[in-house]
């Protein structure tokens, strides 16, 4: 779990991109605390291949990438 | 992979852009100064000027300087943030990501902001109108972001942000309140400048129309001018760039129907010639800017959003400008300024190497 909570863009997508990048792992699950956040690492995550799934998670988002 | 259609990639933002430069067009056609229909580095300089931080250009016949006035188009930027995020529940108090270290960025930003003339927004907004000056500040700007990226790259954070009360986040916004009272009652002690960039001005309500749908607009879009260039660069996602570039094709049209379009480097309004300063004035803005996670803008933006790391950082804005005029570091259409600029420049990248350094850690 990459936990981007209190990050601000573009700081959650570096982490994501690292964590791709390092394991191009199949499931990955992402947690941001704003919706601007959550757009970006969507859109990061599709371009990436990625199908995208958001859910709540403590008051904040939670991202499940799968591919 | 779902593909995204280009209307909805690209829409918001290019509608948002070509909003950002009609109005500034029209709000200098209603009376702001020339090529500065927004420009929030000059417009929170004006507010330092208003609450008598600085009084550049002081006159003792006319008894004010040439920059002080309590800019509507801030307010209006912040609450129309403000507005829309409560409406869309994104209205989330935060902070407490190093607020110390992003008031000194941006004091140096805003140093820089001054020595070329204008933020990133009135930077595009010049180039509209045909400063070459300006794209000489383009060439800055995408050199200090570059700079940042390395940094990006590498693991810079300025850390993570906590969640805030309501209390806390509804600060900066009710502040704007404030300041909009003080404009609607010009009390003695608020300055309005009688001559000079600061005298002239739309009217109140129009501009302040103005900017509340443009700061709905810019929530609603994320716009920011140093992510258009960053996001380019670091993600291949050229969304917020199109925006940029909306935004110079609105002004660019707008000046050439009014006839203001005026091709060339001298002549310029509010703007001075001096190559190797507007281009340093503009690397220390895209550097600092980057670090910050944002223009000067998105800054306004995210404050009335209730992040309170911003509120701090456009509080730095404010001192920054006061320190640029009050230390002579701010630029004028005759020149750079007359105190030590060489000296307040090389410092910033100093200060913004440093922090760049210090802050590099281990993500994930």
């Amino acid at each position: 779990m990459v936990d981007a909570r209190g990050y601000s863009c573009p700081t959650p997508v570096v982490m994501v991109q690292k964590a791709v990048k390092d394991g191009s792992p199949r499931k990955l699950e992402v947690a941001v605390d704003n919706q601007c956040s959550v757009e970006n690492v969507t859109r990061f995550a599709r371009n990436a291949g990625y199908q995208v799934t958001v859910s709540d998670f403590e008051g904040d988002f939670k991202l499940t990438l799968t591919k | 992979m779902q593909k995204e259609s280009f209307v909805k990639r690209y829409g918001l933002l290019i509608g948002t852009g070509l909003a950002v430069g009609a109005a500034a067009v029209l709000l200098t056609a209603l009376g702001n100064p020339a090529n500065m229909g927004f420009c929030i580095a000059c417009f929170l300089r004006d507010i330092a000027g208003a609450l008598n931080f600085q009084r550049a250009g002081f006159d003792a016949e006319v008894g004010t300087g040439i920059v002080q006035y309590i800019r509507p188009e801030i307010i209006g930027l912040v609450l129309g943030s403000t507005a829309i995020a409560m409406v869309k529940k994104e209205f989330r108090p935060k902070g407490g990501s190093s607020p110390m270290t992003r008031f000194i960025l941006a004091v140096f930003v805003m140093i820089g902001a001054l020595v070329f003339l204008g933020c990133p927004l009135r930077m595009v907004i010049r180039i509209g109108g045909g400063d070459l000056n300006a794209v000489v500040g383009l060439v800055g700007f995408a050199v200090g972001i570059l700079i940042g990226i390395l940094f990006l790259k590498r693991g810079f954070s300025l850390r993570r942000a906590y969640q805030q009360s309501m209390a806390e986040g509804l600060v900066f916004p009710v502040l704007m309140l404030a300041l909009l009272v003080l404009l609607m009652l010009g009390p003695d002690f608020i300055v309005f400048s009688a001559k000079g960039p600061g005298s002239m001005a739309a009217p109140i309500l129009a501009a302040l129309a103005v900017a509340l749908v443009i700061g709905a607009l810019a929530q609603r879009s994320r716009l920011c001018m140093v992510g258009g260039i960053r996001d380019a660069v670091m993600f291949r996602d050229f969304r917020l760039i199109s925006a940029f570039a909306a935004i110079i094709v609105a002004v660019l049209v707008g000046n050439l129907i009014l006839n203001k379009f005026n091709l060339g480097f001298a002549e310029q309004p509010i703007a001075h010639s001096e190559a190797l300063w507007n281009l340093l004035g503009m690397v220390l803005v895209g550097w600092g800017s980057v670090l910050l996670g944002g223009c000067p803008l998105r800054q306004l933006i995210l404050a009335g959003e209730g992040n309170t790391d911003s509120a701090v950082t456009v509080t730095g804005f404010i001192v920054g400008a006061a320190v640029s005029h009050n230390f002579g570091l701010a630029s004028s259409a005759t020149g750079i300024g007359t105190g030590p600029v060489a000296v307040a420049v090389v410092t910033g990248f100093v200060v913004l190497a440093v922090i760049s350094v210090m802050n590099l850690q281990k993500l994930n």
